[in-house]
């Protein structure tokens, strides 16, 4: 009965808090259409993320669509190409603010990849 | 085992339309895997034959190339990550020597992926061994059950990283046949550099690939063929 209670005190935490604009400062990159509905992904992005990397990793199945990479082309910011660079970058704000530490960006560039490429074209 | 194998079974019984593109002949499959969505076919086997004859001693162009397209740092150190190396060998009975590229050499049988505790190692169903990075502890058991000492351990915090090839420090990591590039219906990186041609890439599975006909008319060898591990990567002129 507890447990309900906490769920549900949770629920209506995150319903408010998705309810209201972002306390805190966000550069959403580029803009454009997000690959799912911007209030689905704020709640679901780490579903689809998780998913999306068993498929492609473990079974070959690259649906670009929802690639790391292309979330990161279009969400790095328009001054430094990065979704890490920054406080306000796309991976950091609101990880920062709900105090959730992600370690992806150990590993994958935080960098849009065309510029990457351009970069390292020399 | 026998899980891949049945799956193998269940997708030649569900998508024999799918099979047929997959072998048409000389295409490699490039075309159809390119961007794919769907999962990779258990039809094909990706595997390389490596000719010695045409492979130069001191030339590490695959070496170069490998470092290149995967980020690594070409560095020689005991905790450099290496992901093919350089090998030259000689026969002290008759003194002929040889040179040859030596890297995971993606078995049938792979022992690493038989002492991951996390099912981190596995192979793909087309045959390619890979390393889940998101699931390795970096306990690295498979380094020490490899044969082939093909896998490296990654000491130090990486940046900067290639987009296409992730690579962070707690993991292992080895030779993955450019499976980005495979992915996007290229060859792996050290086959296209080969000045020699000396690595031919394909898929052992269709009868009509290069690769495969080759092998059909030539002697090859798997290196330790003893331990019957069925390696993907085939020698020529040992
Ligand atoms: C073509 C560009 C584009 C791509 C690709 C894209 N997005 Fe978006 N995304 C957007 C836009 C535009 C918004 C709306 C931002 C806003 O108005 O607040 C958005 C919103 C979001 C939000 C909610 C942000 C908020 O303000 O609440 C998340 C989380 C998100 N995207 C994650 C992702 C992830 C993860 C991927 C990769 C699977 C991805 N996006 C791919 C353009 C994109
Ligand atoms: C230790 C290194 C490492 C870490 C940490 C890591 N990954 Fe990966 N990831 C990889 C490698 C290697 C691949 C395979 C790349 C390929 O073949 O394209 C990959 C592939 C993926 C893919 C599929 C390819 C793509 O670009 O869409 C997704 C999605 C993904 N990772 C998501 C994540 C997320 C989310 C996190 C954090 C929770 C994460 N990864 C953390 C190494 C890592
Ligand atoms: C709108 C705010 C917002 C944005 C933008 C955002 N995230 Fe998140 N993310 C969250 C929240 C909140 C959580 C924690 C949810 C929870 O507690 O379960 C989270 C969790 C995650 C997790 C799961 C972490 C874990 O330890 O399981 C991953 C992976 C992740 N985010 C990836 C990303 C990536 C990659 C981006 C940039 C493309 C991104 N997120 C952008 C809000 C955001």
């Amino acid at each position: 009965m507890r447990l309900i209670a906490l769920l549900l005190l949770c629920l209506c935490a995150t319903v408010v808090w998705a309810g209201q604009t972002t306390p805190f400062k966000l550069d959403i990159g580029q803009g454009g259409k997000c690959v799912k509905d911007p209030e689905w992904m704020r709640k679901n992005h780490m579903q689809l993320l998780k998913h999306q990397r068993d498929e492609a990793v473990r079974k070959g199945a690259r649906d670009d669509k929802v690639s790391l990479k292309t979330c990161v082309e279009c969400h790095a910011s328009t001054k430094d190409n990065s979704v890490i660079a920054r406080d306000d970058s796309f991976c950091v704000a609101c990880h920062r603010y709900e105090a959730v530490k992600l370690d992806c960006f150990e590993c994958h560039s935080g960098v849009r990849k065309s510029y990457w490429l351009k970069r390292n074209a020399k | 085992m026998s899980e891949v194998n049945n799956q193998r079974r269940a997708f030649l019984k569900t998508s024999l339309g799918a099979a047929a593109v997959a072998i048409a002949p000389g295409m490699l499959l490039f075309d159809m895997a390119h961007g794919s969505t769907e999962p990779v076919s258990g039809k094909v086997r990706w595997g390389m034959l490596i000719d010695t004859n045409q492979c130069k001693p001191g030339c590490d162009e695959c070496v170069t190339a490998c470092n290149t397209e995967n980020g690594l740092s070409g560095g020689k150190l005991p905790t450099d990550s290496q992901w093919i190396r350089k090998i030259e060998i000689k026969d002290i009975s008759t003194g002929r020597q040889s040179s040859l590229p030596m890297m995971c050499q993606h078995c049938e049988h792979p022992p690493c992926v038989d002492v991951c505790p996390t099912a981190a190692s596995f192979k793909r169903a087309d045959g390619i061994v890979l390393v889940d990075k998101h699931r390795c502890i970096g306990c690295r058991y498979c380094m020490m059950a490899c044969p082939y000492k093909a896998r490296s351990f990654v000491h130090e915090p990486l940046h900067d990283q290639n987009p296409d090839v992730p690579r962070g420090k707690g993991t292992v990591e080895s030779c993955t046949l450019c499976v980005h590039r495979i992915d996007e219906g290229l060859q792996p990186a050290c086959a296209t550099s080969c000045p020699n041609k000396a690595i031919l890439f394909g898929d052992l599975n269709d009868p009509n690939s290069p690769i495969a006909q080759k092998l059909r008319t030539v002697a090859s060898t798997q290196v330790r063929a003893d331990l019957k591990l069925n390696t993907g990567i085939r020698y020529q002129g040992l």
